[in-house]
């Protein structure tokens, strides 16, 4: 059985049992007091801001020193990234999509052994043109009489000046067309000049305008070393193997009929499609020599992940590490002021106790004050770091390039470094007894 | 909360500092104040008056007896209600004042809101009313710092009845006044008892003492009826 005794405030139990007297209590039985409801107090939200904006207010000289700390840190994090992703973008926009297309191929057989033939061979353009991937393909050397010197060319036959020592680079059609020229008159020499072995020149306008050459309409002829050649076509601009320019250019066939084999500085000019340039790279000296493919050596364009890796790696762990040192030494300055604040304010947190505040509300008061500090320190920190990308971006004519991402994480790593940092002294704060906080 | 109750009942209540050693500040006692009373607890120091205002305060919990506020027991209360309790029903007016030096008179009188869910603009306006009820209607915007003794103290006078407690418990509000503040503080005091405020003003000063409708006199820890004169004399006897 339970009973269950209702007792009016202030009466006492002995008078109640008094009133009964038949009632006897059982041993053991357990008397339950009625718990009164009381609705506890609440801290509203925006109060609990305001209140900590009031106290971060209340010295602020004191709460700027104390933010510095967060400033250094957040602000070299978002400065380490900001100018490593500027400097990224710095190397992806020269790391253009026509380096990644294009593969050259040396010949080093000499290199491998003195007695070998140079290691092309003559149809090495038309192979390498066969394999899947590759658009373009062809070889070139710089040509020599058997002296060693180099060929004067001329618009006549007879030598008028001393001044008429031009490059002349024997250049397969296929290397001319890898080269990506830009025509201005005439046309480029194509397989069929090449394979009978006709006298023609392709030539930079610039090298036209120094032999006096300005229209191909009369069909002007010049002379290299004392065989006539037609100049059948006139470029402004290459896009790959810029020195073309200063250069003239014959068939290599023609070439090679008239001056002899290439020597070992022959290389071969590969354009790809994108993406398959290391394939190719890879298959080039089995295709051409598949017994010696040792004799080439094959160049893919570099890798543009390993490239910007290797720049920007090694500077920016150590940037970072000193911004998470600069953090760290952030959050012991919020605790420790923080800390400081929470003994000085003792008896302001005795009233408001006394005024109705749960220990936590005086706890959720000081992290909150800590946490906008460091927040504060975070958004300023932020705009430091910014302005420093910007700075060092425009001093060296870059694009400053920001992650929206380290933008928006910024702020919150000051919040956490703040929040983190506020914990002990928000504990300690709703540990103090309202009694002895009064006392003072 | 029964209406009809006191407002303070003590029933066997006493504290016992824990020590080493122990101190028996307030010895088990019966005391009773009524709604509407103007109460003064007199005692020379170190008596148990601070003690018992504590304890009446909800500032700390008795170690003997039972203590009801306005009905209510709070022996049995978890320390959130204990301060929900502390924060409704009673308004505390302390020696040093216990202002926020940084806040307008003003916001300084909003706190003793703002932890019981009044709105802010009601704060506000409640607040300036405070003020103007203790003839600071012109300085509320003042900071502590620039306000005399007697102002600060009627500043925390009017944070104490904003709230409209059923209990103004004030430890030497005249213990850091010179008497002519004094006397205006205490007519203040009398002013809001007649209002019907139930005012508790604990004091070393017997003028201060004499000053309420009825006395209480503490002596090593024992709460006596009757102002200390009589006391002594009961005592003699
Ligand atoms: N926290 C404590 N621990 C141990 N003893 C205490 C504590 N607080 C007070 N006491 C003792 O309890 C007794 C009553 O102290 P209380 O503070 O109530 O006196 P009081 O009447 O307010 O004195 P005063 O007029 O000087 O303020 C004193 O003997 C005091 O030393
Ligand atoms: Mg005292």
């Amino acid at each position: 059985m339970r009973i269950l005794l209702r007792l009016r405030p202030g009466l006492r139990l002995r008078r109640v049992l008094r009133l009964r007297p038949g009632l006897r209590l059982r041993p053991g039985l357990r008397l339950r007091r009625i718990r009164p409801a009381v609705p506890p107090t609440s801290f509203a939200l925006n109060d609990l801001l305001s209140e900590a904006l009031a106290g971060t207010l209340q010295r602020p000289g004191r709460s700027a020193l104390t933010a510095l700390g967060t400033v250094l840190g957040v602000g070299a994090f978002v400065a380490v990234l900001g100018l490593t992703a500027t400097a990224s973008s710095q190397i992806d926009s020269r790391f253009s999509l026509l380096t990644a297309t294009e593969v050259t191929v040396k010949d080093i057989a000499r290199e491998q052994n003195e007695f070998a033939d140079p290691a092309f061979p003559d149809d090495a353009g038309e192979r390498v043109e066969r394999l899947g991937g590759v658009e373009h393909a062809g070889v070139h050397w710089p040509v020599r009489e058997d002296t060693g010197q180099g060929l004067a060319v001329r618009t006549s036959a007879v030598a008028r000046g001393q001044n008429d020592m031009i490059d002349v680079v024997a250049t397969a059609p296929g290397a001319l067309r890898a080269a990506v020229p830009h025509l201005v008159q005439g046309r480029l020499y194509d397989d069929f000049h090449a394979d009978t072995r006709q006298r023609v020149v392709v030539l930079s306008s610039s090298i036209a305008a120094r032999l006096g050459i300005a229209t191909l309409e009369a069909r002007p002829a010049v002379f290299i070393g004392d065989q006539p050649f037609t100049i059948i076509g006139i470029i402004d601009d290459v896009k790959r193997k810029p020195d073309m320019l200063l250069s003239v250019l014959v068939p290599h066939t023609t070439a090679e009929e008239l001056w002899g084999s290439p020597t070992d500085a022959a290389e071969m000019l590969i354009s790809t499609r994108v993406g398959a340039a290391v394939q190719i790279a890879e298959e080039v000296p089995i295709a051409l020599r598949p017994d010696h493919p040792e004799y080439l050596k094959a160049v893919p364009p570099p890798d543009p992940k390993s490239l910007r890796s290797s720049v920007t790696s090694d500077l920016n762990e150590l940037f970072l590490l000193l911004a998470a040192i600069c953090l760290v030494i952030g959050a012991v300055g919020i605790a420790n002021t923080t800390l400081v604040a929470v003994l000085e304010r003792t008896g302001e947190i005795g009233l408001r106790r006394a005024l109705g505040a749960r220990s936590r509300h005086v706890a959720l008061q000081f992290l909150t004050e800590s946490g906008a500090l460091g927040a504060l320190g975070g958004l300023v920190g932020t705009s430091i770091g910014t302005v420093t990308v910007v700075v060092v971006a425009v001093a060296r004519n870059w694009t400053p390039v920001i992650h929206t991402g380290t933008l928006a994480t910024a702020p919150v790593v000051g919040l956490v470094t703040g929040l983190l940092a506020g914990l002990y002294p928000a504990v300690r704060a709703a540990r103090i007894q309202p009694v002895e906080a009064l006392r003072r | 909360m029964t209406p009809s109750a006191p407002v303070i009942a003590f029933r066997g209540v006493g504290l016992t500092y824990p020590g080493p050693p122990p101190v028996e500040a307030l010895k088990p006692s019966e005391l009773t104040i009524e709604r509407g009373d103007f109460v003064t607890v007199v005692g020379p120091s170190g008596s148990g008056k601070s003690t018992f205002l504590n304890i009446a305060g909800l500032l700390d919990a008795p170690t003997a007896g039972t203590y009801l506020l306005d009905g209510i027991d709070t022996g049995v209360l978890k320390d959130s209600e204990r301060t929900a309790l502390r924060g409704r029903h009673i308004g505390f007016v302390f020696q040093s004042f216990h202002l926020m030096p940084h806040r307008s008179a003003q916001e300084n009188v909003t706190l003793a809101m703002l932890y019981t869910g009044v709105p802010r603009a009601e704060r506000a306006r409640r607040a300036a009313e405070a003020l103007r009820r203790v003839g600071l209607g012109h300085r509320m915007d003042a900071l502590p710092s620039r306000m005399s003794g007697g102002e600060r103290q009627r500043v925390a006078i009017a944070r104490a009845l904003v709230g409209h407690p059923s209990l103004l418990l004030c430890d030497e509000p005249t213990g850091n006044l010179d008497s002519r503040n004094a006397d205006t503080l205490l007519r203040l005091l009398e002013g809001l008892h007649e209002d019907g405020m139930t005012v508790v003003v604990i004091t070393h000063d017997a003028d201060v003492a004499d000053r309420g409708a009825r006395t209480v006199t503490i002596r090593d820890g024992v709460l006596h009826d009757g102002p200390s004169r009589a006391v002594r004399e009961q005592e003699r006897a």
